[in-house]
């Protein structure tokens, strides 16, 4: 197996990964803040898409769809957070979950109720077309090296925010005692709605930049979403540092663990037999690696001790 | 000279640079109420919930009737019959009075793994709960739930569960707390004759609660035992005085 | 006399929901309509993975967004066993023997072995966490599940797996459907009489503390953990059990029974029917398909008005059906 399979695999693990890390981010903050677990981001991802694709398509611009795409999802999680999610800071976790499957299912039947059944298409804007060659002989595709290092620098922006920002002292008190922030005069409501906003349009982008590469359907959401869930306990909720490091590490073993897992295996049965096994394991990695991060630290990599 | 039914030899517990507990050693003697005393952020629930097991010291042993439990979970310590009262009620509001006390019977028997007989059709385990509750005083509220009592009753329930334990010794963690006069000289009364049953370890603001019920009183100061002794010696102990006493004027 | 007195609202409105479930197939019956008699097989076989969900988030407070997992299990070891029946293969000849079967109980005795043990493994690890986790964890699981089952191609992948009869019970023609339902409906009375006394015993009263107040529970010598994890294994097994039997339903079995959707629906009608009741997944399951097929037929876009319903009753009627019409349980006696 060559090298080159395995760099490739590699960066599309990264690639993966870095867009797992926008949608947990937002997870994570909402988590943090507020203390609600949103089943609903899901359907926010595929809004952003959506809203790439229809405007993409009518404008002809790639840009103006990522524009949208950013709107539409903040649009609709602060609409959503005025809405519903504000009922549900007090509630308890179930209600929660409750809550917001109503909403995906909302969400889900609505638009499919506009834009129908059939998958839209975004397409890759020429001037990201076609690959670069990258050091080690690799081929790489322009446009998912684009994601990774968009992804990156929306990781580095989110850094700055919540440590060098005014919003990210209220996000960093708040999550630490939320209260307290109250007692001494922040705009709770604003606040939370603007979070909650963020985390929309992380999500959002995410879904617009995949879009591009999959297709935009009803239901893409929800699959990223559980494996989000599966970065966050490892990562550790609250830690956006966890989301970044457990993100990247759940994009490779998803990516080239089965690639690995496939090469470890023929080296004692026969390659067809070896494929055909480790096809079927290979979707459980990274499941196998939430178990073994519970077993040795259940508070996961970055996360508070209970 | 009566045996020592709880022994808490040496205990320390720090959390990072604060040292909660420095090495602490006490006694629960049968049949006697020894009071714990001391002003706030003194250390006295820290060293409650190492004795109760909820938390697990640095250093030193906690022995309990005479068998070394430093290393059992509270659940094993509440099994073998240390029963704790906590200082906020800590009961199952939806569940009914009847209910609460159930539990503890049950709880303490290790019978909790039985799927088809209604636990309040179990005779043994009713006439615990109802002799528990007859003694408190709160057999006519059998039924009713828990959220709908009031503070003192529920300050009474506490008790009745730690009774329906049928313990060998009791950890009461503030049991006066928020009772009014009434309510709190019915309860001295009530714990100065527990005390033959088992002793009680009685960690107490109320100091004239714990000058009317004490025969032991140990003063807790930054995590410090700085006297143990009668509530006379205790009284006339300068240290004390001026330490915790002096404070209280 | 005095025992009319002495029934609760609640045992009214569980009464009624018995008289209805009965009247309904008794009147399709007589009039011969064999598709209505199916639709109440349909909601006693959801009522049953319902009561199953009940008995670890109606009791026991734990919000397993996974019982799909056991659900799927159980539909999986009746595909399986039934598969390779129907095609005279062994399952496996190595070390020993092992052939498919078609028998009912065998099936489901397999399909709750299964759930059974599945919910061991899912359930100590994620009890070593809480709250928020719990739920991410048993979700991530079931989609384990789900994706293992679209790449396990000897069943079927994602396209499923058909099983071309169904399978027998002694003593009855199960391919009758007033027969299969009767079954169902028993199968189901079981599961609730089994719910009904663990609730009143030592068990539900442990479990039902150890969700209000962990530290009491822990105070007079229970272990949570133990009483946690135990509650999962049971609920997982019932669950299971109507896994088998709805694959047996349809005479179909596949990935979706693992899916994020499955779990959700589950979850919906135990919610909606009044979680931690009786007969709330009853009442849930009972409207779930009442609505699927009325509105259902009205707009294939019903899922919306699902999700409104669901909205409207987390945030102003908690207790869903059974609850908003019977008022607080009660509890003694």
């Amino acid at each position: 197996m060559s090298m080159i399979l395995i760099l490739e695999q590699m960066l599309n693990g990264i690639q993966f990964g870095v867009m797992l890390f926008l949608m947990a981010a937002g997870l994570t903050l909402v988590f943090g803040v507020m203390g609600l677990i949103n089943l609903a981001h899901g359907s926010l991802y595929m809004v952003g898409a959506f809203a790439a694709a229809a405007v993409a398509n009518a404008t002809g611009s790639f840009l103006l769809g990522l524009a949208a795409s950013l709107c539409a999802a903040a649009a609709a999680g602060a609409l959503v957070e005025v809405l519903v999610i504000r009922r549900l800071y007090d509630r308890d976790h179930l209600d929660q979950v409750l809550a917001t499957f109503a909403l995906i299912l909302i969400f889900s039947e609505g638009t499919r109720w506009l834009f129908g059944s059939f998958p839209l298409y975004l397409n890759i804007p020429d001037y990201l077309k076609g690959a670069v060659t990258l050091p080690g002989g690799v081929q790489y595709p322009l446009y998912r090296l684009s994601i990774i290092l968009v992804g990156l620098a929306v990781a580095a922006a989110l850094y700055l925010l919540i440590s060098k920002t005014r919003l990210g002292v209220q996000i960093r008190a708040g999550e630490n005692d939320r209260e307290m922030i109250a007692a001494l005069g922040v705009d709770i409501s604003k606040l939370y709605t603007l979070v909650f906003a963020l985390g929309a349009a992380l999500a959002g982008l995410a879904g617009a930049l995949v879009g591009a590469v999959q297709s935009v359907q009803v239901g893409m959401g929800e699959p990223v979403l559980i494996m989000a869930f599966v970065v966050i306990v490892i990562g550790g909720i609250g830690s956006i540092k966890g989301a970044l490091v457990a993100a990247i590490l759940v994009g490779l073993t998803e990516k080239l663990g089965g690639l690995l897992l496939v090469e470890m295996l023929s080296t004692f049965i026969e390659m067809s037999e070896a494929q055909s096994v480790g096809a079927i394991f290979s979707s459980m990695l990274i499941y196998i690696l939430m178990a073994a991060v519970l077993i040795v630290k259940p508070t996961g990599l970055y996360g508070r001790s209970l | 000279m009566a045996e020592s039914m709880l022994s808490v030899q040496g205990i320390s517990k720090s959390f990072a640079a604060l040292q909660a507990s420095n090495n602490i050693s006490l006694e629960l003697k049968k049949g006697e109420i020894h009071a714990l005393i001391g002003p706030n952020g003194a250390g006295k629930s820290t060293l409650i919930k190492q004795i109760s097991g909820e938390l697990k010291p640095d250093a030193g042993q906690v022995l309990f009737n005479g068998q070394d439990i430093t290393a059992l979970s509270a659940v094993k310590r509440a099994r073998l019959g240390l029963a704790r009262t906590f200082q906020i009620s800590s009961l199952a509001m939806e569940d009914t009075v009847l209910q609460n006390v159930v539990l503890g019977a049950l709880g303490a028997r290790g019978q909790v793994f039985r799927f088809f007989r209604p636990a309040l059709h179990d005779a043994t385990l009713m006439d615990i709960a109802e002799a528990a509750l007859q003694r408190v005083g709160l057999e006519s509220h059998a039924d009713t739930r828990t959220a709908a009592l009031s503070h003192g009753q529920r300050r009474q329930l506490e008790v009745a569960v730690a009774l329906s334990l049928q313990p060998k010794a009791f950890v009461m963690d503030e049991p006066m707390a928020g009772l009014g006069g009434g309510g709190s000289k019915r309860l001295t009364d009530f714990l100065a004759e527990l005390r033959h049953e088992a002793p009680i370890l009685l960690v107490e603001h109320d100091m004239d609660a714990v000058f009317a019920l004490a025969d032991r009183i140990s003063v807790l100061v930054y995590g410090e035992l700085i006297a143990t002794g009668t509530v006379e010696e205790i009284r006339n102990n300068a240290e004390v005085r001026r330490a915790y006493l002096g404070e209280e004027e | 006399m005095s025992f009319i007195n002495s029934l609760s609202r609640e045992s009214w409105i569980n009464l009624s929901l018995c008289i209805v479930l009965c009247a309904v197939p008794l009147w399709a019956w007589l009039s011969d309509q064999p598709f209505t008699l199916t639709l109440c097989t349909r909601v006693a076989i959801l009522a049953l993975a319902g009561v199953g969900l009940n008995i670890a988030l109606g009791v026991g407070g734990l919000v397993s967004l996974g019982h799909a997992a056991f659900f799927g299990l159980g539909g999986y070891a009746m595909g399986i066993l039934a598969s390779h029946a129907q095609s005279y293969t062994p399952l496996m000849e190595a070390p020993f023997l092992l052939e498919g079967t078609k028998s009912m109980p065998l099936i489901w005795l397999t399909a709750m072995t299964v759930s059974a043990l599945a919910a061991v493994f899912i359930g100590a690890l994620s009890l070593r966490t809480s709250g928020v986790y719990f739920i991410m964890i048993t979700l991530a699981f079931a989609q384990m599940f789900y994706y293992f089952a679209i790449s396990w191609l000897a069943y079927g992948g994602e396209d499923g797996l058909s099983i071309y009869v169904r399978n027998g019970f002694p003593g009855l023609n199960t391919l009758d459907p007033l027969q299969f339902m009767l079954l169902t409906y028993a199968v189901l009375a079981l599961a609730l009489w089994f719910y009904h006394r663990l609730a009143k015993s030592s068990f539900g009263l442990a479990l039902n503390a150890a969700r209000q107040s962990p530290a009491r529970v822990q105070a007079v010598g229970i272990t949570r953990y133990n009483v946690q994890l135990v509650a999962i294994v049971l609920s997982a097994s019932i669950t299971g059990l109507a896994g088998a039997l709805f694959a047996d339903l349809n005479r179909f079995v596949s990935p979706t029974m693992f899916s994020w959707q499955t779990s959700g629906e589950i979850m919906v009608f135990v919610i909606l029917g009044g979680v931690g009741r009786l007969f709330g997944p009853v009442a849930g399951a009972a409207l779930f398909i009442l609505l699927e097929h009325q509105l259902g037929g009205l707009s294939e876009f019903w899922h919306i008005y699902l999700g409104l319903l669901l909205l409207l009753v987390v945030l102003f009627a908690r207790g869903g059906i059974i609850g908003t019409l019977a008022g607080r349980e009660q509890a003694n006696g």
